[in-house]
């Protein structure tokens, strides 16, 4: 993943409170094996409203999401994030989001930031009344900043330094192997294994 | 000895690996389906240099979210390329997969529990958000997004931060005809769709104890409907009568040792938790949604509620687009609702107490005309013993479709969904805005008011059909 120091763009405000995964993306769309090509699938159902704040002319360009809380709740759905990314967005604001989708979005590089509700309050505000004005996240000083608006946000320390650098995860712990070996010759041996008519015991316990 | 804890903190305790800020969990059994794991499997592949499955021996696939419950056979060409990818990626990677037309498939969230894969103080992991039922066993079980689903095919760990703990208390006995869904929809009424949100949730209190493992499933599965991390009950001897004998539960002096450790993971009496909500489920009566996330619900014997009602500014907007969608109007009875189709199935309700509960009001009974239901069993092993029992029949004879094992109508990614504006009472875990189908419109109920209220053609309680 290619390094994150933060997001600037222009604002898209969603009043509402509870967006949950089945809204981001509805499952009909989440039926393709690829991890991009979900733009279109973005808030299928409410952007056939033709007043939706996505089918405004204003924001075509916009990429920074600000919504209510309990942003993300529901269903697991990765495609949530991907579609969100692949319609350009690079930042979300919220005071909350769904824990799952929290941690999606920052293994694919998106923004997700928890912003006090005052804050993204104001933020909402600012947007609507001037679509142009650009919102920053910045994750090196953790803060998000529009005009007159400024605050600061909280991240998981090991999470902001991933996005920093770029780093693989996988790669990172596929770096801990003797950790994990060790542990592996301490488990109970009752626990269950399968597959053993597919594959052949191996030496892991 | 040492500092008191929970039952989540002694499950977790045993799983780290490495610790930090984030501590890096091992992962006893991974479930995966063909719906959140193919983009996984291709990451794996595309990394230079390639990755292979670290413990395929600790994976398990199935055949779920897509597939259709009317026929054995997949015609539909997006399912095809979705099973069979699954199918290739299980074959190359030597992992144990039960696909369509198995006799053990099933739902990824029936069918582990009841091969017995599942067992007390394990971790488990799925690409689902209602893994959180295998929380009934004692059990650390978390839904992740498909690059979870990746870091674990790959290496066996998760880094996760340790979550707040919440103890949900349910105090007294509750009426007969009160079913765990009406506890949890209760809860969920009570504290609201994000009140355990960050919060790992165990269940305690008599109605806990007195619970059979179906119930304790479909209680821990709508943990996250609450926002909650994970939802965990501790292990007892219903835990073990019903692990006994599964063909993956330990055998002779395996299972000895194996209930000796089990008999730890209880929450030490003197530990506290970070939150603690108590309900009364002593005068409880079967409840029902009238909204489109899964709190808000009211007792099926109240009304519609009116949005100023709400104290909350957010609930009350949220209320009203609710009410909006459901095309209901505040006071209106719940018993006047009128659906035209009914649910009985899920990762939430599918199993065979369920179906049994459900039967019991349906026997000699006929549905409603112009009403359509479908009974559609968490498993292939559950429909079996349904048959066995006499279940299949009683369905069909009642009028219902007796169907195959899937998600089916939970969540509108096969063939069973639900057409325009149509209402239908059912017994899964979302009402959300088009889960059931593009414009649906949901009704959550607990099984036995799903059997009722196919037969009255209205929301009702079985009491009303006499």
């Amino acid at each position: 993943m290619r390094p994150i120091s933060g997001h600037t763009g222009t604002g898209i405000p969603l009043r509402r409170s509870g967006v949950d995964t089945d809204q981001i993306i509805p499952s009909g769309f989440c039926r393709s094996l690829r991890k991009t090509g979900y733009q279109d699938a973005l808030f299928a159902t409410w952007r056939v409203d033709p007043d939706f704040v996505l089918n405004d002319p204003e924001r075509a360009d916009a990429s920074v999401l600000v919504t209510g809380p309990d942003f993300g709740t529901g269903s697991s759905r990765e495609h949530a994030v991907w579609a969100l990314r692949d319609w350009g967005i690079g930042a979300v604001i919220a005071p909350s989001f769904g824990d799952i989708f929290w941690r999606n979005a920052l293994r694919n590089g998106l923004l997700a930031v928890r912003v006090p509700e005052q804050a993204t309050t104001a933020l909402l505000d600012l947007s609507e009344a001037e679509p142009w004005t650009p919102i920053t996240v910045d994750l090196v000083g953790q803060q998000v900043r529009a005009s007159d608006v400024v605050a600061d946000f909280e991240i998981d320390a090991d999470a902001r330094q991933r996005l920093l650098l770029g780093r693989d995860e996988i790669e990172l712990t596929l770096g801990k192997d003797d950790l994990i070996k060790a542990y592996e010759r301490g488990r109970p041996r009752w626990l269950p294994r399968l597959g053993q008519d597919l594959v052949r015991a191996d030496s892991h316990d | 000895m040492g500092t008191p804890r929970t039952l989540y903190g002694k499950v977790w305790d045993r799983h780290v690996v490495d610790p930090g800020t984030a501590d890096l969990l091992y992962v006893d059994v991974h479930l995966v389906h063909e719906a959140t794991s193919a983009q996984a499997f291709a990451g794996l592949a595309e990394a230079e240099p390639r990755r292979g499955v670290r413990r395929p021996d600790l994976t398990l696939a199935v055949e779920d979210h897509n597939v259709p419950t009317d026929s054995l056979t997949v015609r539909d060409p997006v399912t095809l390329l979705q099973v069979g990818t699954l199918r290739q990626n299980c074959a190359t990677h030597g992992i144990e997969l039960y696909p369509h037309g198995h006799d053990r498939q099933g739902i990824v969230h029936v069918v582990g529990p009841e091969l017995g894969i599942v067992q007390p103080g394990m971790s488990v992991v799925c690409g689902d958000s209602h893994t959180s039922t295998h929380g009934a066993f004692g059990a650390l079980a978390f839904g992740v997004g498909t690059s979870d689903v990746e870091h674990v095919l790959a290496t066996q760990t998760l880094a996760l931060a340790r979550a707040k703990t919440m103890a949900v208390e349910f105090v007294g006995v509750p009426p007969r005809g009160v079913q765990a869904k009406d506890l949890m929809l209760a809860l969920l009424a009570e504290i609201g769709a994000n009140g355990a949100r960050g919060y790992a949730v165990e269940y305690r209190g008599e109605a806990i104890r007195n619970s059979s493992m179906e119930a304790r499933m479909t209680i821990c599965n709508l943990s996250i409907e609450a926002g909650a991390r994970v939802g965990m009950i501790a292990p007892d001897e219903v835990t073990y009568e019903y692990l006994r004998d599964r063909p993956y539960a330990p055998v002779g002096d395996d299972w000895d040792a194996a209930v000796a450790d089990w008999e730890s993971l209880r929450t030490d009496d003197d530990a506290t938790f970070d939150r603690v909500v108590h309900v009364d489920v002593s005068s409880l009566t079967p409840f029902v949604t009238w909204g489109t996330n899964p709190s808000q619900a009211v007792p099926l014997a109240e009304a519609v509620p009116h949005p100023d009602d709400f104290p909350d500014a957010e609930d009350r907007r949220a209320a009203e687009r609710a009410l909006e969608y459901m095309d209901l109007t505040p006071g209106t009875k719940m018993r006047d609702i009128l659906v035209d189709v009914v649910f009985l199935g899920s990762c939430t309700n599918g199993r065979i107490e369920d179906l049994r509960q459900a039967a019991e009001v349906l026997r000699g009974r006929k549905i409603a005309a112009g009403v359509r239901m479908l009974v559609v069993p968490g498993s292939m092993t559950v429909r079996r013993q349904a048959e066995e029992e006499g279940l299949g029949k009683v369905f069909h004879d009642a009028g219902a479709e007796w169907r195959l094992a899937g998600c089916s109508m939970c969540l509108g990614m096969n063939p069973d969904r639900l057409a325009g504006a149509q209402r239908c009472a059912s017994t899964s875990n979302r009402n959300y805005e088009g889960r059931q189908g593009t414009h649906a419109r949901t009704h959550l109920v607990s099984p036995a008011v799903a059997a009722a209220t196919a037969v009255a053609g209205h929301l009702a309680v079985p009491a009303d059909l006499d």
